[in-house]
């Protein structure tokens, strides 16, 4: 099947990845490939997916379970300001 | 290599004993994985805190509390998706390469608690997606017995520190074979549970409807015993599963192959297959059938599918596991004047296969295309579990090759993603159905002018939670293996 | 502020909301954080709402029997069986890139609400869905960038989104209104939209009047005060009328609401392209609901505003007015209900109640309230307060006095009237000597009185309550005075 620069493009920005032009069209090719591969399902009298088994894992019960040491998560944003998580400027 | 190292069962009995100690048993393991350094197997080595570990293991033991302690004194390595507390988890990417975790995952906190030692984590391909550990961003790891050649994939590092006699036991992932395949190009054994079976929570998600953690050893036994030792339900992941888990690893070797029904898949032995590989399968099920086992030809006609199936469901949901690594709470960012920027320079730093999965996952369930690819997808899955659920109507277990080629050189296949694939078709249904299946080493293929004498790995699949069984049967057949 | 335009003559305005309320849940939808709002930047996160490399999902309980609550209550159809799915997009406050949601489907579906228009009629408003969901963080953006609060990360949500079914920005502010009294007389949310527990998305499109197809819809978002959601729907419908007028086509786009200028602008069409690429959530499994179960919480619903608004003016005859006053929330009916149960003349405790009570919590920017204790007194004393008043011990100006004491120190009314010698002279003997004597004293008033001059009574009034120190039980008092007055 083939698939299109412009299609690769929007993908790309939905999953927000960067790509070269030169990335655009190898995607493009490996993309196709592998989406023809793949619609060889196309042909395949399937049906609908199976429903879902039922469920046997218990629900949490509401109890607050705080935790221990937020220290570390802290820690690690790249970025903490004031004990917020700042992020360069959403441009509205 | 001194001596053969010892097998985790005899390590941990000895420790137990008191006849050897988890300080000798973690200093022997960092001694080999120093000799062992080409292979590059080992990303991080946790050598301060493991040794601290042990000697508190021994402490344990000296004071008397040893016995529930199965896993003694044993060092184990870790592929570097499951998260350790307090040390790196780079899952073998650029966007966790310092990143550390905060939390023990459960299978590493049982471990703990029965008291193995964490020596280090391996290395993988990226997010666990590829086959042959070439993918990783901290380059690959070699095969030990021929290290021109791939250790396999995606948990490369955690088979080749345990094929190459580091340590008797690793901890792997699989979600389309990413621990059975490696087992078998290495030569060592290679466990993928029934979906549910070890808990999931601390195992950095990839296709999180597939996703196991697997267990790997030397031998069957050791195998089984640390799959004991991590599965069982866990209330921090609403997907483990609460079938009790019983007895997995003991008295393994008392089995009888006599008046089971072993299962000839005919899809599985066709073109592409390997003929010493094929004839490893064929001497095994003769073994099997002269101990009096009954051979069942059966069926299982969406197998082909296979792939397909997977390159839908497996990585739509990779695609979407993948969303979360923005920069924003931790791993690496990107500077940047505005949000976008920073998003996608930051999500630069996928590796190529990386980005190809992202695109694929994102293409397969945005809009216009979701019914036929991941709404397809998923029903042929079904009709994939289906094949299998006859089958087991009929057949105990089900016999196959676990690869259709042995290990593959180093970069052959790195410009072909759809031939790297295509590696996993022995191994991606038993994902896709959620069943267990283990590979187990049966000799080498011969040696050739070209090509060196390269393990081969047989593979037994089973019904669901019937690993005891796989354990059975993969211990009968490890006896009358060429290796044995 | 610009003032809502009047309603657009040929065009008929179509309007349906999404609403996304919090449920009162002490911890948050999939991990064990705590709710409690307020609360510094961060302080309540972990690596499950924080969407670590690891974690993973599980379903609060809690959640789940507010959610169907609230369904139950709408009179909506709760499904046996709910599946949750991934609903994806970038945002810095959206850690895990999705947020876990319900897509296809929901935990239910086809409700109603009934609403009281300002004619008095009722208008029936259809309820297309309620599904679960999680909160995501709170973004401030600033000039040096946007800082994110994850503590509300996490938190339970329905989203109850409405049939297009609302005719003017007024049905749409009863509407709220009316979802929120609901909400919270069944206890789930605390429906405050100041502070994010109730919040609310308007679509609106006009069509010629008559005509039943739809016309082309906006959405407004960022509007977060019911009064707001009246005045962006009427700044849209007046938008919208006007390009309809000029024979232009209306543009199927999201706007936001600045409150400050009084306008909705659009969002740059760039951000509009949302592909939520929604599939089923494969960390959690699919919600079955037990018909056991659902029954027992449809029984134990609590009784509504409206059912209960009718019982007061039934069982205590109480007029509508105050009966609407008094239910105009839950803790203030409770707490109504247990002072009408420890004082057996329901009108006067919904007189102190709707008065007095009142006054004195607002002005200690207090709620009345039973629990979690009671505020600002508990209905017992005022009761107590009453009993003395009806007995004549007091009179009702010198109760009002006490209860602002008994607010203010948490002293009961007995002990209050007695240790400030409050208590009035009931006697009659001892009155009539007092109007005697003042009667006595005022001749030239008597002679006025007694010839016409009946305003005068006040005066008397006066002359004997200065006599007393203010004491004397005035009802007592005027009816000795008329008596010998007439005399």
């Amino acid at each position: 099947m083939s698939v299109s620069s412009d299609d690769v493009r929007h993908i790309a920005r939905l999953a927000r990845l960067d790509l070269t032009d030169e990335e655009v069209e190898r995607f493009r090719l490996e993309l196709s490939t592998i989406l023809g591969y793949v619609e060889q399902l196309e042909a395949l009298e399937a049906g609908r997916a199976a429903e879902p088994a039922a469920p046997d894992h218990p629900l949490r019960s509401d109890a607050v379970e705080a935790w221990e040491d937020l220290t570390p998560l802290r820690e690690a944003a790249p970025d903490l300001v004031d004990g917020y998580f700042r992020v360069p400027r959403v441009i509205e | 290599m001194r001596h053969a190292p010892r097998t985790a069962v005899e390590l941990a009995a000895a420790v137990r004993a008191g006849n050897a100690t988890a300080a000798e048993a973690v200093g022997e393991a960092f001694l080999r994985i120093r000799q062992a350094d080409s292979l590059h197997a080992f990303l991080s080595l946790r050598e301060e805190a493991a040794r601290e570990e042990a000697a508190a293991v021994d402490r344990r033991i000296a004071a008397g509390e040893g016995d529930e302690l199965l896993l003694a004194g044993v060092p184990v390595a870790v592929k570097d998706n499951i998260a350790v507390a307090g040390g790196p988890t780079t899952c073998g990417s650029r966007l966790l390469q310092h990143y550390v975790s905060p939390f023990d995952a459960t299978a590493i906190a049982q471990l703990r608690a029965a008291g193995a030692i964490v020596v280090g984590k391996t290395n993988l391909d990226e997010f666990a997606m590829g086959s042959s550990t070439e993918n990783s961003a901290f380059g690959p790891t070699r095969n030990p017995h021929d290290p021109t050649r791939v250790a396999g994939g995606s948990s490369g590092g955690s088979v080749a520190a345990v094929a190459a006699g580091c340590v008797p036991l690793g901890l792997g992932s699989e979600t389309g074979g990413s621990v059975r395949q490696p087992a078998a190009f290495c030569g060592a054994v290679g466990v993928k549970p029934t979906y549910g079976r070890v808990s999931r929570f601390g195992l950095v998600a990839f296709g999180s409807s597939l996703d196991q953690i697997g267990t790997i050893g030397a031998t069957v036994d050791d195998a089984a015993l640390l799959l004991s030792v991590v599965a069982g339900p866990d209330p921090k992941d609403a997907t483990s599963a609460t079938e009790p888990v019983g007895d997995l690893a003991a008295g393994l070797e008392e089995a009888d192959p006599a008046g089971l029904r072993i299962g000839w898949p005919a899809e599985y032995f066709g073109a592409g297959l390997e003929p010493a590989i094929l004839a490893a399968c064929e001497a095994a099920r003769d073994r099997l059938a002269d101990a009096g086992a009954e051979i069942v030809d059966v069926s299982l006609p969406h197998s082909p599918y296979g792939i397909a199936v997977y390159y839908t469901v497996a990585i739509a949901e990779a695609s979407s596991n993948l969303a979360r690594y923005d920069g924003v709470r931790y791993g690496h960012r990107a500077t940047a004047a505005d949000l976008t920027s920073m998003y996608l320079k930051t999500r630069a730093a996928f590796g190529a296969e990386l980005k190809r999965r992202i695109m694929l996952g994102t293409y397969v369930l945005s809009a216009g295309y979701y019914e036929a690819f991941y709404g397809k997808g998923t029903a042929v899955r079904a009709r994939i579990r289906g094949d299998f659920e006859r089958a087991f109507e009929r057949v105990d277990a089900i016999l196959s090759p676990t690869t259709p080629t042995p290990a593959f050189p180093i970069g052959e296949k790195a410009d072909d993603p759809l031939a790297m694939y295509l590696n996993d078709v022995y191994t991606v249904s038993a994902n896709l159905a959620g069943i267990p299946a283990i590979s187990l080493p049966w000799g080498r293929t011969p040696a050739t002018a070209d090509r060196p004498a390269l393990p081969i790995g047989i593979q037994l699949m089973g019904p669901d939670f019937s690993e005891r069984r796989l354990f059975e049967v993969g211990r009968f057949l490890e006896r009358e293996s060429p290796d044995a | 502020m610009r003032e809502p335009a009047a309603p657009a003559g040929a065009w008929e305005p179509v309007i349906g909301l999404e609403v996304h309320v919090q449920l009162a849940t002490a911890s948050k939808i999939f991990c064990g954080c705590a709710t409690a709002y307020g609360a510094p930047p961060n302080t309540q996160i972990c690596p499950i709402c924080l969407g670590y490399p690891g974690a993973l999902p599980v379903l609060n309980a809690g959640a789940v029997e507010l959610a169907a609550r609230a369904a139950l209550a709408l009179g909506c159809e709760v499904h046996p069986r709910s599946i949750f799915a991934r609903k994806h997009y970038f945002y810095p406050d959206l850690p895990k890139g999705y947020q876990i949601s319900q897509y296809d489907r929901p935990l239910a579906t086809g409700g109603a609400l009934a609403i009281r228009l300002d004619d008095g009629s009722a208008k029936s408003i259809g309820i297309t869905r309620v599904h679960l969901e999680e909160d995501a963080g709170k973004s401030t953006h600033g000039a040096d960038g946007t800082r994110v609060d994850f503590n509300r990360c996490g938190l339970p949500l329905i989203e109850v989104v409405s049939e297009p079914d609302l005719a003017s920005p007024r049905e749409a502010f009863l509407y709220l209104s009316a979802l929120k009294r609901s909400l919270e007389y069944l206890a789930v949310s605390d429906c405050n939209m100041e502070e994010g527990s109730l919040r609310c998305d308007a679509n609106v499109s006009l069509r010629p009047r008559g005509e039943s197809r739809l016309g082309t819809k906006t959405e407004v978002k960022n509007v977060n005060s019911f009064r707001y959601v009246e005045a962006a729907l009427a700044f849209e419908i007046e938008r919208q009328a006007a390009i309809l007028e000029r024979g232009e086509a209306v543009v199927h786009e999201t706007l936001l609401w600045d409150a400050g200028r009084g306008e909705a602008r659009a969002m740059r069409s760039k951000e509009l392209s949302h592909d939520y690429r929604y599939f089923p959530e494969p960390d959690l499994e699919p919600l079955d609901l037990d018909a056991a179960w659902l029954a027992e919480i449809r029984e134990g619903l609590p009784e509504g505003p409206a059912a209960r608004a009718d019982r007061f003016v039934e069982a205590y005859g109480l007029p509508e007015y105050d009966a609407g006053v008094l239910t105009a929330t839950r803790p203030l009916a409770d707490w109504f209900e247990a002072a009408a149960a420890a004082f057996d003349d329901p009108k006067e405790v919904s007189n102190w109640v709707m008065g007095e009570v009142l006054r004195l919590a607002n002005e200690r920017g207090e709620t009345v309230a039973l629990a979690p204790e009671p505020r600002p007194l508990a209905p017992a004393a005022l009761a107590q307060l009453l009993a003395l008043k009806a007995a004549g011990t007091i009179s009702g100006s010198v109760a009002k006095e006490v209860l602002a004491e008994m607010v203010e120190t948490g002293t009961g009314a007995a002990e209050i009237v007695r240790e400030r010698g409050l208590a009035q002279v009931s006697d009659a003997a001892a009155l009539a000597a007092e109007v005697d004597a003042v009667i006595a004293a005022h001749p030239g008033e008597v002679a006025a009185f007694r010839g016409g001059k009946q305003g005068l009574i006040g005066f008397f009034m006066g002359q004997v309550m200065k006599r007393t120190g203010g004491q004397a039980n005035p009802q007592l008092v005027n009816a000795l005075l008329r008596q010998k007055l007439a005399g």
